[in-house]
């Protein structure tokens, strides 16, 4: 993992003596409210329905167990007891007070984390594959240039008041796990014939209320120009992205507007200026940066008679059968796996997580993972590197702690925004509806003959919960008062990315697990093999859900 | 338009030489103005003839319609209607990067303390602001940070080059 030097240790620190500073103007009435708001926000901090909340960033996904074990008493100490995984891999504090935020910054940069930008009109998170450094389609890791990424934009002095939010993902894989054409910027790490390494570059995707799938708009960008590349892009985007509307203000509208090639030809004209200035990454950087992610001596392990030893367990067990049927994901290196730690147990906000479970897994990451730990962009938590023969020890202790649900993948290992019981924007309660879903299909193994389904909730058109990219989408609206839900179908957030479409007029939120189940059957009844949903859909179109879920 | 009797330039508070005209009106007063980019463009060769002559740019002009006329003015600045619209940071940065602009950039309008230090750090170094900010206090934000990772209008070297 990166770590941190003093010039990232002076920088972090004189970024929270100025929010000190500001938060104490803000209370002694010395700044005004709406000059405070973008402030606070560029710090993590939002005010929302109930209470403060402050998303603290997890850059790019990877965090380490003093860094949990430190996130674990801060929601102790400031907050009551427990934190939010995000879509963009952050944790979240719904109930800290404004006034203690700046010490709550402070605790954070011991362990050198912190809440730069994690909300605000400026460059936010990177976010990057779960599975980075481990997975076996990876060509390149990711996660040197997510963390060169995280230092440029941090603090950009030109880019702090961008007509809107931005968002970058980084993927060094193959299947496209982070959805980056659903991103202001998505880039893939890619190698090109002469083996130099670069990336392609995609412009202009999201979600919100104009979903839009991004462009490519270069193929291939050697990696020393990514900085001054990104730059040109965002200079474009904050001298001529609309101001006048937020709903407007995306640079997906503003790539629409001008025509994907009439914007490359304007970025490029602005990158002709930059290009080779010294801002251009040099060799010594990117090596600097990829020191930190190399690869860690990894026991030598004939992968055979591990597997096997793993399977004789699962036999005697079905539990743990399920469990690494679902909640796995395979490593390059012979022996280990990685695992996935489900925040979806039935009864839970999907991605909640109590100050013990932090510590725990802290602990289960020192114990059997090196370490460290990574975030999901589908609030899950991953140990990365765990040996096979540590799995079944894993599993128990996972269980112990109610880690263990073998959902991954599934209908049940949804998405969903905090929504209407948390979140001052929110149109509907998305809680609720998520947990209606998982009550009504308790039957695993109904759940597993169903296959991989991505369900995501969002409470609102602002889409935090990726409704757009589920197999199955549901979104909040609000009808004369009354909360309503509509659903949408198609969706897909990996390669060949897709954006659902509306299957007809909303619903109660008590019908929301019956139209589930009904589309399901008819499903079932069309799929051929064992074909996903998503192709299934694909193949049979809208018509035949729409008319069963509607018959009168 | 602010227009203040005291400004903040080059991290001290001074009295405010410029005048800013907004509109070309019937003959253009006394002493060192500060106009618009049309009045500029309309009376160019009789405004350098008159000398002691800046112009400001709104925040949707192009820097490059000065490209040309850089060696004749000794101040250019940017007008900031609302502090949460950051085109003007972008476009100092033209000015003093793409334009290599030696003169004084000054920031006029709305921006609040909190942002003076980004600004300096995109080139602009005199501030008339808006009437209610306490530009006494304000002078104190500036160096919020002594350091930043990237390049910017006075640090042409990133930080990854400098790091020891």
């Amino acid at each position: 993992m990166y770590q941190y030097d003093q010039y990232d240790h002076q920088i972090i620190r004189e970024r929270i003596a100025q929010f000190r500073g500001q938060t104490e103007r803000y209370l002694a009435g010395d700044l005004k409210a709406e000059e405070f708001l973008p402030l606070r926000l560029q710090n993590g901090l939002y005010v929302q329905r109930l209470a403060p909340m402050l998303r603290i960033n997890v850059p790019y996904g990877m965090i380490n167990s003093t860094q949990l074990r430190r996130l674990a008493r801060i929601t102790r100490d400031y907050d009551k007891g427990y934190a939010h995984v995000s879509t963009r891999q952050n944790f979240q504090l719904n109930w800290p007070d404004l006034a203690d935020v700046p010490d709550i910054l402070a605790e954070l940069a011991e362990v050198e984390m912190h809440a730069t930008q994690s909300s605000g009109n400026c460059i936010r998170n990177t976010t990057s594959d779960p599975f980075a450094g481990i997975a076996a389609d990876e060509e390149i890791d990711p996660r040197p240039y997510c963390e060169v990424i995280r230092q440029w934009s941090s603090f950009h002095p030109e880019f702090a008041f961008l007509p809107r939010k931005f968002k970058i993902a980084v993927t060094g894989a193959d299947h496209d796990r982070v959805a980056t054409e659903v991103h202001d910027i998505g880039l893939r790490v890619i190698q090109n014939a002469d083996d130099e390494v670069g990336f392609r570059v995609m412009v202009g995707g999201g979600l919100g209320r104009t979903p839009v799938i991004g462009s490519v708009i270069c193929e291939f960008l050697p990696e020393k120009h990514l900085l001054t590349y990104l730059e040109a892009i965002l200079r474009v985007y904050n001298l001529y992205g609309r101001r006048d509307n937020k709903y407007k203000a995306r640079i997906k509208i503003l790539v629409k507007a001008m025509g994907a090639e009439a914007f490359t030809e304007k970025v490029e004209a602005e990158w002709q200026f930059l290009k080779d200035t010294e801002a251009t990454l040099t060799q010594e950087e990117i090596d600097r940066c990829k020191s930190f992610f190399t690869a860690p001596n990894y026991d030598v392990i004939d992968d055979e008679p591990a597997q096997a030893r793993v399977e004789h367990l699962a036999g005697e067990h079905v539990a743990f059968q399920k469990w690494i049927t679902r909640n796995l994901f395979p490593h390059k290196v012979s022996g280990y796996a990685a695992v996935v730690l489900s925040l979806k147990p039935t009864g839970v906000a999907p991605g909640d997580i109590t100050d013990r479970q932090l510590d725990i897994i802290a602990d289960l990451a020192d114990k059997y993972s090196l370490g460290e730990a990574r975030t999901t962009h589908d609030q899950n938590v991953v140990l990365a590197d765990v040996k096979k023969d540590d799995l079944f020890a894993l599993w128990e202790e996972a269980k112990a702690a109610g880690f263990a649900t073998p959902n991954i993948g599934t209908l049940t290992d949804l998405i969903c925004c905090p929504g209407g019981d948390f979140c001052s924007l929110a149109n509907a309660k998305s809680i609720p509806i998520a947990e209606a879903i998982q009550r009504r299909f308790d039957d695993m193994d109904y759940v597993y003959d169903l296959g991989d389904i991505d369900l995501n909730i969002s409470g609102c058109m602002n889409a935090c919960g990726h409704h757009h990219i589920g197999s199955i989408g549901v979104l909040g609206v609000d009808k004369k008062g009354q909360e309503f839900y509509q659903v949408q179908l198609g969706g897909r957030s990996y390669e060949n990315a897709a954006i659902g479409k509306v299957l007809g007029p909303a619903f109660s939120q008590a019908d929301v697990p019956d139209v589930i189940a009904t589309i399901l059957n008819v499903f079932v009844e069309n799929r051929q093999g064992d074909e996903l949903f998503v192709d299934t859909y694909r193949r049979v179109g809208m018509a035949p859900f729409k008319e069963r879920v509607y018959a009168k | 338009m602010p227009n203040n009797p005291k400004i903040i330039k080059d991290g001290q508070i001074i009295d405010n030489e410029w005048l800013i005209v907004e509109d070309a009106g019937s003959s253009l007063p006394e002493g060192k103005l500060l106009v618009s980019l049309e009045i500029w463009e309309a009376q160019k060769a009789a405004l350098i003839a008159r000398g002691n002559i800046g112009v400001w740019l709104k925040n949707d002009q192009d820097p490059a319609s000065l490209a040309g006329d850089l060696q004749e003015l000794p101040i250019i600045g940017i007008d900031f209607p609302v502090f949460m619209d950051g085109r003007g940071f972008s476009i100092a940065r033209l000015l003093r990067d793409r334009y290599s602009y030696k003169g004084e950039v000054r920031a006029l309008g709305h921006v609040i303390r909190d942002q003076l230090c980004y600004l300096k750090r995109c080139g602009i170094n005199a501030f008339d602001l808006d009437d209610d900010i306490d530009i006494e206090q304000a002078v104190h934000s500036l160096n919020d940070f002594t350091d930043g990772y990237q390049t910017d209008a006075s640090q042409k070297v990133p930080l990854f080059r400098r790091r020891a």
